[in-house]
């Protein structure tokens, strides 16, 4: 595969993007800091079985002005890519954001609006090349308004419902297009909250993820049990949900 | 078992979660306190996703990567491509960082030293907040104190050292059942000569003619003709789904199970797993829950050859008459002293217990380290939990040496671990 992968930086990102230079699969990073981007293209090319060049290009899920720029400078040098992956995004407590007006509207920005944006451009791009596969990482917490993710979660719900419409419309184009949802894995980005039963790690999202990537699964929850917490959580009618904490 | 308040700051950006920390832990294996923070230092970093490797040329074998990728990432990139980490722990569950800090041995000791001998530079962030890089003979007092220093001259951000070629990903492997305690000592010394690791198991309950019996290991990389074809199958570990029941942790239970090591038909040739050579206990996840809801500690010492096989005999006598029944007892003879101000190998024998923790076990703890003392040997900081201050500095003659050099990198005394503060007061 020829990827442009906006989040390999950090997190399930990272994790995915070595387990795709270990198989063989070319990368072309995107991210907002290039001394970061330079020197996880360095640990990519280490880890890749056989030699390979990871170039990247600056792209900031701010600044919409990067995204088109960032997406021709990937396919020029992979010679037209067929995958994006978007495992950016940012993530704040539900407290943190009832306080912070500015934060939540970046949040909201960048998980939701600049998101889509991005991925309009990527659909551009992929349905030129003939079609691919457009894998982004959206969350669990876009299943129920809940109370500890009313406004990150009403994001994911927003992109999630993005990621479902665009894959009914453009499958039979060629376009497959994946919505991952994690649950609750072990990440920078959770770091400081206290992991919940079922907390995944980074690596067996990854392997997850590519499995899905590889069949065209529309929809995966990783780790797989939040498909069986979601499915439970989805029943439950607004008069439990109002009460408990979760 | 200490439990200490605090949260680690766990960030890929290794450098901003060290600004101001007291202390970077890697994965947070080490058996004792070295790892854990002094009472009330809630600012503590944590390696753990600070794991890139930036550079490897595969001519030299020259690797360099940040502090907090492990040895098992490692084995699992490198070892596919014929390269292996010149020095290996029994464990693979230990970050660069770690392996620097506690300058850990192996099974090659004798002949290829610690980690440290093959670090050919390190970046840190000191005391003051500078971030610093330090080699052989650039800041060398700090290199050579970092070393072996267990984390308290600085947080370690990123480690160059040399991989070793290997033939092949297979071990050839001898084993061979010895009597007792001289017999061991005089086995791993004529095996020292010809093979390149060798370590011994020993059996601590049993006394008198037999005190010290067991299997000894010699073992060398295998040869491309001698290995299968194949790539030794990574699997990941068993878990371990329950606590032991305490009751099980007796003296019977211990004596058993070495009575069955010792007897078990071991086989006197073959070519094996590296991971069952190097890394039999990673084999089951979360072992030390075998050791019961109490845990256990670990005490690892080295009697300098000058004492010669009484030194062992002595000391032994003191573990199986302080009730220090131990499962897993492993010997091995130290080569000569590394380049770390703190390293703990030195020439003689170091003898590595289990022991489960007990209402007596400070005493016993106590009983071995004067006798260690009396020997002019010293125990090894990574793996120590109760050793008091006046006996690690009665072992300790370089200790002042390489506290001296901290304070010159860290004159506010900001970095320091539970460890550092029992046993330095700082």
């Amino acid at each position: 595969m020829k990827v442009a992968f906006l989040g390999a930086t950090k997190g399930m990102g990272r994790a995915l993007a070595r387990l795709m230079v270990q198989r063989g699969d070319r990368l072309h990073l995107l991210g907002r800091d290039a001394d970061e981007l330079a020197r996880c293209a360095r640990d990519l090319e280490a880890r890749a079985a056989s030699p390979t060049h990871v170039a990247h290009s600056i792209c900031d899920l701010e600044r919409p002005e990067t995204f088109g720029p960032a997406l021709t400078a990937a396919d020029e040098a992979l010679g037209g890519f067929d995958t994006v992956i978007v495992t950016a995004g940012i993530f704040a407590t539900q407290d943190r954001l009832e306080n912070d007006r500015e934060l939540t509207r970046r949040l909201l920005v960048i998980d939701f609006a600049n998101t889509v944006v991005f991925c309009e451009y990527a659909r551009a791009h992929l349905l030129t090349n003939g079609g691919g596969t457009l894998c982004v990482f959206s969350s669990v917490a876009g299943e129920r308004g809940r109370k500890p993710v009313v406004l990150y979660g009403s994001a994911k719900a927003g992109l999630t419902r993005y990621l479902e419409g665009l894959d009914h419309k453009f499958r039979a184009n060629g376009l497959r297009t994946i919505c991952v949802k994690p649950g609750f894995v072990k990440t920078s980005m959770t770091e400081g909250l206290s992991a919940p039963p079922f907390a995944g790690e980074p690596e067996a999202v990854a392997r997850a993820v590519l499995e899905a990537i590889d069949k065209g699964t529309p929809v995966v929850y990783v780790p797989g049990i939040w498909a069986l917490v979601m499915l439970v959580i989805r029943q439950l009618p607004r008069s439990i949900m109002r009460r408990v904490g979760f | 078992m200490p439990v200490v308040p605090g949260r680690e700051r766990c960030s890929e950006d290794l450098e901003a979660a060290t600004r101001d920390a007291h202390l970077t832990r890697g994965l947070g294996r080490a058996y004792g306190d070295a790892a854990l923070p002094a009472p009330g230092d809630l600012r503590v970093a944590c390696s753990r996703l600070a794991d890139r490797i930036l550079a490897f040329d595969s001519t030299t074998g020259i690797l360099t990567a940040e502090a907090g990728l492990s040895l098992d990432a490692l084995y699992k990139t490198f070892l596919p491509r014929g390269f292996f980490t010149p020095v290996t722990p029994g464990t693979r569950y230990v970050t660069l960082g770690g392996m620097v800090a506690a300058d850990v041995h192996g099974k090659n000791h004798h002949r290829d030293g610690c980690f440290g001998r093959h670090v050919l530079s390190l970046t840190m962030r000191v005391g003051d907040g500078r971030i610093v890089t330090c080699s052989p003979v650039e800041h060398a007092d700090l290199f050579h104190a970092t070393v072996g220093g267990m984390g308290l001259t600085g947080h370690l951000l990123e480690v160059t050292f040399r991989l070793t070629q290997v033939p092949s990903p297979w071990i050839y492997q001898e084993t061979a059942r010895v009597a007792n305690i001289d017999q061991f000592i005089e086995s791993l010394k004529s095996a020292a000569a010809d093979w390149p690791m060798t370590m011994g198991w020993i059996d601590c309950v049993s006394r008198g003619k037999a005190m010290g019996r067991g299997v000894l290991y010699r073992g060398r990389w295998a040869e491309r003709d001698e290995a299968p074809p194949a790539f030794p199958a990574l699997h990941d570990p068993i878990p371990v789904p329950l606590m032991m029941p305490n009751v099980l942790l007796g003296r019977l239970t211990v004596r058993a199970f070495n009575e069955l090591y010792y007897w078990f038909p071991w086989k006197a040739r073959a070519v094996v797993h590296p991971r069952s050579f190097f890394y039999p206990l990673d084999v089951a996840g979360d072992w030390h829950r075998l050791y019961g809801s109490r845990g256990f500690i670990q005490y690892q010492c080295v009697l300098p050859a000058s004492g010669g096989h009484q030194a062992a005999r002595r000391f032994l006598d003191v573990v199986t008459k302080g009730g220090g029944a131990s499962f897993l007892c492993v010997i091995k003879d130290c080569g000569p002293e590394g380049n770390g101000m703190l390293s703990f190998p030195r020439p003689g024998i170091s003898i590595a217990l289990d022991l489960a923790m007990r209402g007596d076990t400070q005493q016993l703890v106590d009983r071995m380290n004067e006798q260690v003392i009396a020997e002019g040997g010293r125990i090894y900081l990574a793996k120590d939990a109760l050793t008091r201050r006046e006996h690690f500095r009665a072992m300790e003659p370089r200790l002042d040496a390489f506290l001296e050099v901290r304070r010159r990198w860290d004159p506010g005394g900001l970095i320091r671990s539970a460890q550092s503060v029992r046993l330095f007061g700082w």
